[in-house]
């Protein structure tokens, strides 16, 4: 089965039915995209499809259809992305292990609603769990993205 | 604390001596500078809480070097790296007790650790643990690096500086540390150091020092245990036992055989038995793992919650169950003979850590080793396991720790550990990556314990006047230590009443009693653990007898306090919230709470409203004082992540047990906190406290009362058992 992640165009014997998180992970050993819950409570494994925010371990690999892009395609440590580099600034990761998604979340949200309400941000970002209760910097984060966004 | 003189202890030996390339130098277990760089050794281990990053900057405050520009290693696990602060905590004298008495009992515990080679990370210990350790190991490099350069260039090494890495000559000519460690590595380190006073602190207390791990942990490039990969590695899960410690009696594996990736399915009986599916991809063996059908040996615990409650209603102020009383103040039982007694009962569920990362470990045996990669707070106890269960000497163990996804308490325990390993020998030759699916995860944890509360006290002349709980738990610390250790913990549970017993008030008749329930599902620690659940208790029943007494809960609080630091925490957190007593107007209220725990006093104040929609709350805010705020920006977050992590559990969590196995199994049936649930949050360090103090737990402890006081101050319903969603709707 044929993939398009982050701009290459990868490869994998998987069955149909193999969630696209397992085939970025074990497959093509794309880590940044993370096993949280596998059944879409806590958005770690979230990833864009076409510039669409999708929990990977909902979508069945034969299903893919577009080209998948992953933390590890949205910025890099030396070409940050506005999201990452909201996040760098206010500090946000404890444990980081939910971060990846909640930056691919924010990423997708702020592209389809570029001037958010603080409700709208705490609804977009309510269905990725963070466990070490960084939300008070995260929600100070997707404000300070928006704002770098606008201004970009 | 400004200077103190550094007189290297030799009894135990550097353990990166042993490793060390041509032209490497070790001058401290801290400190590796080779030609090719500089490794700093940060053996307290990484769960979120940035310990990896404050050990780092201990060091590069007096090495002169930028920690952003090194390699950071956990290192091996080895005796240089015990933990000397973690057992304090356990000393029968309360944490706001400085006397000669209290500090004496405190040092010894730290002795003791080093003699059982305790290394560990836990207890909120690693700052208090590592201060003096790793500046001084930074400065025992930097002094020793300047006699290299000196040698080498004829002058005393008084006339050299260092900066950046580098020592600098008067003439302003720089040699690079790297430079220097062929030389450094031939002569004996210089151990008699001066530390820097902190008003000359360039990278300590400074706001504007970043995480080392932040900009990894914004680009997917942090490797955490479970991302680890070794060449070769064929991937495996399990279905083990929900009731803990029962047997595997049969298994039916023929439908799992036949599923596509699976490469081997074979019995497990280390750690808690069950059976494994090693596979070509972790989902395959989670998918296979769960079409196995398993006939299970009942474990010899009590079968369900209804059980466990009854078990600990019967130990409670059962004299047969006495296990310690470290409070007894005035005389409790004449003051409750007569006239009315107000009297309260409480209970605390048991309760998942869940981290976000699953338990995992990869682990590799072969040519008489047995390598280990896994995210663990106690990697001498992996070794030794592992040591048994392989028969392999101890030197021939490798366990290389890894950054955690979380923890909470959870990877203070090694179960799926031990499962991966007989795996990894069954597959001797091929490394295996070992995974537990979320919902064994949630199932098989050890989980925080239940414990029950029943309290008594009198009030008069608008104060409080008597206050009496007594507390029953199972014996957390004796079982936990034991299943690593397998020695047995003698004597009793401190965890049974801490952050009761210990609180900075006085009360003329004042008495905490510890119970210990016999045991029930088997239990580990957890974030603040015994606080997390006295907290309540303590400060829920106050606010009771407060009110009762018709005074205002913050102004009575500190009129009660009897310890400086800590009547300055509830000082602020009343300026910060601009309390004017608990009423906030119709359908709205604020509470505060206040607890010491792990040295910490913290104040809490949340604001709520009761809402058509059900309650919501508005506004949070928490003042600690932790003496020294090494990170100041780090430690704000540890306050007000660990406040979240306790209204997470105060209003959603709760393990329930029937047929011996946990009834919740994933997120949906345990939810945390989410972000629109999440009040705005206003918290504040504060640094009276004459000794420095980790902030990891101490912020959780107030939460769930905080949010109990505010809850009965808007709508007059007081909840006296957790989650509170079992009795009134939130948002």
């Amino acid at each position: 089965m044929k993939f398009l992640v982050n701009g290459v165009e990868r490869e994998a014997d998987v069955t149909d039915d193999m969630p696209l998180l397992w085939v970025l992970r074990d497959e093509l050993g794309i880590t940044g995209v993370k096993y949280g819950c596998g059944i879409a409570q806590c958005g770690a494994c979230t990833v864009h499809i076409d510039g669409l925010a999708v929990r990977s371990c909902q979508i069945r690999a034969a299903d893919v259809d577009g080209e998948v892009t992953t933390i590890e395609g949205l910025g890099t440590p030396d070409a940050l992305h506005a999201v990452q580099e909201a996040w760098v600034e206010h500090q946000v990761a404890q444990c980081g292990y939910c971060q990846s998604g909640q930056i691919m979340q924010a990423a997708a949200f702020l592209d389809l609603n570029p001037e958010p309400t603080d409700e709208a941000i705490d609804f977009a970002m309510s269905g990725n769990l963070c466990r070490c209760g960084t939300y008070p910097r995260i929600r100070a984060a997707v404000r300070t993205a928006a704002k770098k966004l606008q201004e970009a | 604390m400004a200077f103190g003189v550094y007189l290297a202890n030799r009894a135990i030996p550097n353990p990166l001596l042993e490793t060390l390339g041509e032209g490497e130098a070790a001058i401290t277990p801290f400190v590796k500078i080779a030609s090719d760089g500089i490794t700093l050794i940060t053996p307290r281990a990484d769960k979120g809480q940035g310990a990896y990053s404050i050990q780092a900057y201990l060091i590069a405050e007096e090495l002169d070097i930028d920690p952003l520009s090194v390699t950071i290693s956990p290192g091996a696990p080895g005796p240089a790296y015990y933990n000397s602060a973690v057992l304090g905590e356990g000393v029968p004298v309360p944490a706001y007790d400085h006397s000669p008495v209290a500090e004496t009992l405190r040092d010894a515990t730290g002795a003791v650790a080093k003699i059982l080679a305790l290394q560990m990370t836990g207890g909120s210990s690693t700052v208090p643990d590592m201060y003096s350790r790793m500046r001084e190991a930074g400065a025992v490099a930097r002094e020793t690096l300047k006699q290299a350069a000196a040698n080498r260039l004829g002058v005393p090494r008084g006339d050299l500086k260092t900066e950046n890495g580098m020592v600098i000559m008067p003439s302003g000519e720089a040699i690079a540390y790297t430079d220097l460690a062929a030389e450094a590595a031939e002569i004996s380190p210089i151990r008699k150091v001066a530390l820097r006073p902190r008003a000359d602190w360039k990278r300590l207390g400074k706001r504007e020092n970043p995480r080392i791990d932040i900009v990894a942990k914004s680009t997917g490039t942090e490797i955490y245990g479970i991302d680890y990969a070794v060449e070769g590695m064929v991937f495996a899960s399990i279905c083990a036992n929900p009731g803990i410690g029962g047997g595997l009696k049969s298994y039916d594996a023929s439908k799992a055989e036949k599923m596509p990736g699976v490469q081997k399915i074979m019995e497990v009986k280390s750690g808690n038995a069950g059976v494994a599916v090693v596979a070509s991809n972790t989902w395959y063996a989670i998918e296979a793992a769960n079409a196995i059908d398993c006939e299970w040996a009942a474990p010899d615990y009590p079968a369900s919650s209804a059980e466990m409650w009854d078990l600990l209603e019967d130990a409670v102020d059962n004299e047969g169950a006495f296990d310690h009383r470290q409070r007894n103040e005035g005389n409790v039982a004449a003051a409750l003979s007569e006239g009315a007694v107000y009297e309260a009962q409480y209970r605390v569920p048991f309760l998942a850590h869940a981290p976000m990362e699953p338990m995992n470990a990869i682990v590799k045996v072969a040519d008489d080793r047995i390598d280990i990669w896994t995210g663990t707070q106690i990697p001498l106890f992996v070794r030794n396991r592992a040591a048994d269960l392989t028969g392999l000497e101890k030197d021939n163990v490798h366990v290389h720790v890894q950054p955690m996804g979380g923890s909470f308490g959870h990877k203070l325990e090694m179960t799926h550990v031990e499962q991966a390993i007989e795996v990894a020998m069954a597959m001797e030759g091929t490394p295996v990556k070992f995974t537990w699916s979320r919902e064994e995860d949630m199932t098989h944890d050890y989980p925080r314990p239940a414990s029950v509360m029943h309290g008594r006290g009198r009030v008069a002349d608008g104060k409080v006047e008597t206050f009496d709980i007594s507390v029953a738990q199972q014996n957390m610390a004796g079982e936990w230590f034991g299943r690593l250790s397998g020695m047995r913990l003698a004597g009793p549970d401190a965890t049974i009443t801490t952050g009761s017993w210990d609180q900075p008030f006085a009360i003329p008749n004042y008495r905490v009693t510890g119970y210990k329930a016999p045991n029930l599902v088997p239990v580990s620690s957890w974030r603040s653990v015994g606080a997390s659940a006295n907290g309540f208790f303590h400060d829920c029943f106050l606010d009771e007898l407060i009110h009762e007494a018709g005074a205002d809960p913050l102004e009575e609080r500190i009129r009660l306090c009897l310890d400086n630091t800590s009547r300055k925490v509830l000082e602020a957190v009343g300026e910060l919230s601009s309390w004017d007593g608990p009423s906030m107007g119709e359908n709205r209220g604020r509470g505060v709470a206040f607890c010491m725990s792990f040295g910490v006093p913290v104040a809490e104040v949340i604001e709520v409203t009761m809402t058509d929609a059900g309650l919501r709350l508005d506004r949070a805010f928490a003042v600690a004082d932790i003496g020294l705020a090494l990170d100041p920006t780090n430690a704000e977050a540890q306050l007000f992540g660990g406040m979240i992590y306790g209204l997470s559990h105060a209003i959603n969590s709760e393990l329930t047990y029937e047929n011996h196995g946990a009834q919740q199994n994933n997120y949906h049936v345990y939810e945390g906190l989410r972000l629109y649930q999440t009040p705005e949050f206003t918290v504040k360090i504060l640094e009276n406290s004459p000794k420095i103090h980790g902030i990891g737990e101490p912020g959780l402890p107030p939460a769930a009362p905080a949010l109990g006081n505010a809850i009965f101050a808007a709508t007059g319903q007081r909840l006296r058992e957790m989650p509170f969603h079992k009795f009134i709707d939130f948002v």
